[in-house]
């Protein structure tokens, strides 16, 4: 469109331009006087002729969960917004993105027309722009109506939901004294957000049940523990209600899910025949790492046999010791005896080791020499754990066929320890909420509780294969201690292995959440 | 009388017709109607002449003409040239000229006085139109348009030009003409005046789109209703009134 007038002369280039007076033509259409522009249509008779606003709907639909004040953001977000508030605009304004940009029509602007909260209508004045013959741009406002469906957003729904109704359940068990598995899993299941879709998750004795509104959202969780865990399964179902007119079977279901006793750290006394079919493995054998399958090490020759679920069945051994029967031991000489090798990632060094027991220090004199697979973690003075099969008073008929048949160590060196120290840490978990039975509670349960899971923090902390496995989160209420008081050699968590906390919204909120939060707020 | 026509359900009228005040050439069409809508109108007047120009049909934007002579581009062949003379009366000359931009029509612009031209036309050229159409020649732009033949119309009592063209180049370009100019638009907004009509003193031809609001601007600005009786009685009225009051 032409100017009102040419810009006045340049001052510097001293050029004469002669002054333009934009002249008037006469629309084509109705023949009024205006300004010539690509179209010599005036506005009036372009708008008459078309319509900018065609294809672009009048009409939408937005569904709004009355509980939590959110809308649904296709697919399956949903954003709280307030009545006219800007997100609410964005929202609406998204539903009719698609539309808009396949007619090639621009928005200029858009607002809320005053609706009735009660009416479940929201009204939109959007400002059109659209290129219309010859590039000339017309603009046009243009009302749109969404109607406000109501429906329960999923967390409101399963908040909603009476928790007492479940289809399926998974009885999630370990026959061990201790509860170091669950606390794994429960980690594992937070990262891979597995039990998202549980209803509840609640402590049972020796395990953990999780219970789900479907049948298929157990048998997901137990396909994804059979691949974390040497696990056996038993499913069952119990018919609540039929309707053999309508061929409708209600049933619930159980998923009786066991995970094998052995965990790591045990010491197993395999049988002659699991020796022999393992090729002469052990007889005594450390447990040093559990996934779908368990993995053997024989401390002596540092040979490591991976076990299958399966094939476990097969020899059903259980641990002979265990790590509560863990004794600190002081490291008095290492004599190395070959070259550090590597098995499955992890490193071993044979060594012959001489160690005196903690408890025997002001006692007595009693010095072991041991073979130990650990010898390019010991040097002289450090502090180890190991089981003591001197001293240990064992029930277990594989290890007494074993003493039968060879004479034994008297020690077998597990681990280096480390001098104990409460101290605070920069990171911390996530956890699950699982419901405690209040009601058969052991005393001093809840104390055996936290002993365990500082034990697993602690472990956590010295062990960067097992931490690749688990999210861990930075502390925001962690100071900094002297960086004196910790020892160079205590293993502590590289700050880059932390993850920052998602947090939405005010604080009053977060606290909320945190409190209410179901199963599958765990992000 | 300004007519409404179409040229193969093609609009551009000016394109396939070139009407001056002592001949009128016709694009070879398909069909009949496009001549015989000329023929009806000006057949005892002038003649209406089908041609084609280097074989085209497109001959309003090749040649250039008025009531004197007849320019035609390098591209026209001897055939049609000689078809030409012999079809025109005698007193218009007949040239072909050498100019590099042959599409004559689009760069030049005239009546049987003045002429506009492009302003990349040769020296040459320019002293052959003065000759030929016995016109002034100028060198001209129409609102910075290069194309004058393109953007402007004009015959001895009036002319239209593109529409944005200033008030000031519209004071200049009529200054220069001689004639009484406005801006505007044929075929219902287009901007290229001069191929959606032709024109000459007494009647014009436009494209079918043209809205009646832009017949009536064609009609008043080249005086094109001063042919008809009533022109007369209007005329006298307007002076009988004006005294009377």
């Amino acid at each position: 469109m032409m100017p009102g007038s040419a810009p006045p002369p340049a001052a510097g280039s001293g050029m004469f331009v002669p002054t333009q007076t934009a002249g008037t033509v006469l629309c084509c259409m109705c023949g009024v006087s205006m300004q010539p522009n690509p179209a010599n249509m005036c506005a009036r008779c372009l708008r008459a002729r078309v319509d900018i606003t065609e294809g672009v709907p009048r009409h939408a639909a937005v569904v709004y969960c009355p509980d939590c004040t959110s809308y649904l953001q296709p697919p399956r977000s949903w954003l709280r917004a307030g009545p006219e508030s800007p997100e609410l605009l964005q929202i609406l304004l998204r539903r009719l993105k698609h539309p808009l940009a396949r007619l090639r029509v621009s928005l200029s602007g858009a607002e809320f027309v005053f609706s009735e909260p009660h009416s479940k209508r929201l009204r939109l004045k959007l400002r059109l722009r659209r290129e219309v013959l010859n590039g000339i741009v017309l603009e046009q406002t243009h009302p749109v109506e969404f109607t406000v469906h109501d429906r329960l957003c999923d967390s409101c729904a399963r908040a909603q939901a009476n928790p007492d109704q479940w289809v399926a359940v998974v009885q999630l068990r370990q026959h061990v004294p201790h509860r170091r598995t669950f606390l794994y899993l429960e980690q594992l299941l937070i990262k891979h957000g597995q039990a998202a879709l549980a209803i509840r998750v609640a402590s049972a004795p020796g395990g953990l049940d999780f219970f789900f509104g479907s049948r298929s959202h157990a048998a997901r969780l137990v396909d994804f523990l059979g691949t974390v865990a040497p696990i056996q399964t038993n499913t069952a179902k119990q018919l609540v209600s039929h309707d053999t007119k309508s061929f409708i079977y209600n049933y619930k279901y159980t998923f009786s899910v066991e995970i094998c006793p052995i965990c790591r750290e045990d010491l197993i006394a395999l049988s002659p025949k699991a020796s022999r079919d393992l090729g002469g493995l052990g007889p005594l054998v450390l447990c040093i790492k559990v996934t779908n399958a368990i993995a053997l090490l024989d401390p002596l020759t540092l040979r490591v046999h991976h076990l299958e679920e399966k094939k476990y069945r097969v020899y059903n051994f259980k641990a002979a010791l265990t790590s509560k029967q863990l004794v600190e031991y002081m490291v008095l000489d290492i004599e190395q005896e070959s070259p550090e090798i590597t098995v499955d990632g992890s490193r071993y060094q044979l060594a012959y080791a001489q160690v005196a027991r903690m408890s025997d220090f002001g006692k007595n004199d009693t010095v072991f020499t041991v073979r130990t697979h650990l010898g390019h973690l010991l040097s002289p003075g450090d502090l180890a754990l190991g089981y003591d099969l001197y001293g240990a008073n064992m029930n277990d008929d594989d290890m007494d066929k074993a003493l039968l048949r060879q004479t034994l160590p008297e020690v077998i060196l597990v681990k280096k320890s480390y001098e104990k120290r409460p101290r605070t840490r920069r990171w911390k978990l996530k956890r699950l909420p699982i419901e405690e039975d209040l009601g058969n509670k052991a005393k001093g349960e809840e104390d055996k509780r936290a002993d365990e899971y500082s034990k697993f923090i602690l472990e956590l902390e010295r062990d960067p294969e097992m931490r690749f496995n688990v999210n861990l989160y930075k502390d925001e209420d962690y100071r900094s201690e002297m960086a004196s008081t910790i020892g160079d050699d205590v293993p502590t968590v590289p700050i880059e292995e932390l993850i920052e906390d998602l947090s939405l919204g005010d604080d009053e909120e977060d606290e909320e959440e945190e409190d209410s939060a179901p199963a599958g707020m765990v992000e | 009388m300004a007519t409404r026509i179409q040229f193969e359900n093609n609009c551009e009228v000016g394109v396939f017709s070139k009407l001056t005040n002592a001949y009128c050439l016709v694009a070879i069409g398909g069909s009949e109607n496009f001549y015989s809508t000329f023929e009806s109108e000006l057949a005892d007047v002038i003649p209406v002449v089908k041609t084609s120009i280097g074989g085209t049909r497109i001959i309003g934007r090749l040649c250039v003409g008025n009531k004197n002579g007849l320019l035609l581009p390098h591209t026209t062949t001897d055939q049609e040239l000689q078809h030409l003379r012999n079809c025109l009366p005698d007193q218009v000359v007949v040239q072909r000229i050498d100019e590099r931009l042959s599409a004559l029509g689009n760069c030049i612009s005239c009546n049987d006085h003045v002429a506009l031209t492009h302003p990349d036309l040769d020296k040459a050229t320019e002293e052959l139109i003065a000759d030929v159409l016995g016109v002034e020649v100028f060198r001209q732009t129409i609102a910075g348009n290069i194309l004058v033949g393109s953007y402007c119309t004009f015959s001895n009592r009036g002319g239209l030009v593109h529409p944005h063209t200033s008030i000031e180049d519209l004071d200049e370009l009529s200054t220069l003409l001689q004639v009484p100019l406005v801006a505007g638009t044929v075929n219902r907004g287009s901007e290229v005046i001069a191929a959606g009509m032709t024109v000459n003193d007494w009647t014009a031809f436009c494209g079918s789109d043209t809205t009646a609001t832009e017949l009536s601007v064609i009609e008043s600005v080249f005086k094109l209703r001063e042919g008809q009786p009533t022109a007369i009685v209007d005329d006298m009225r307007k002076s009988l009134i004006d005294s009377y009051v």
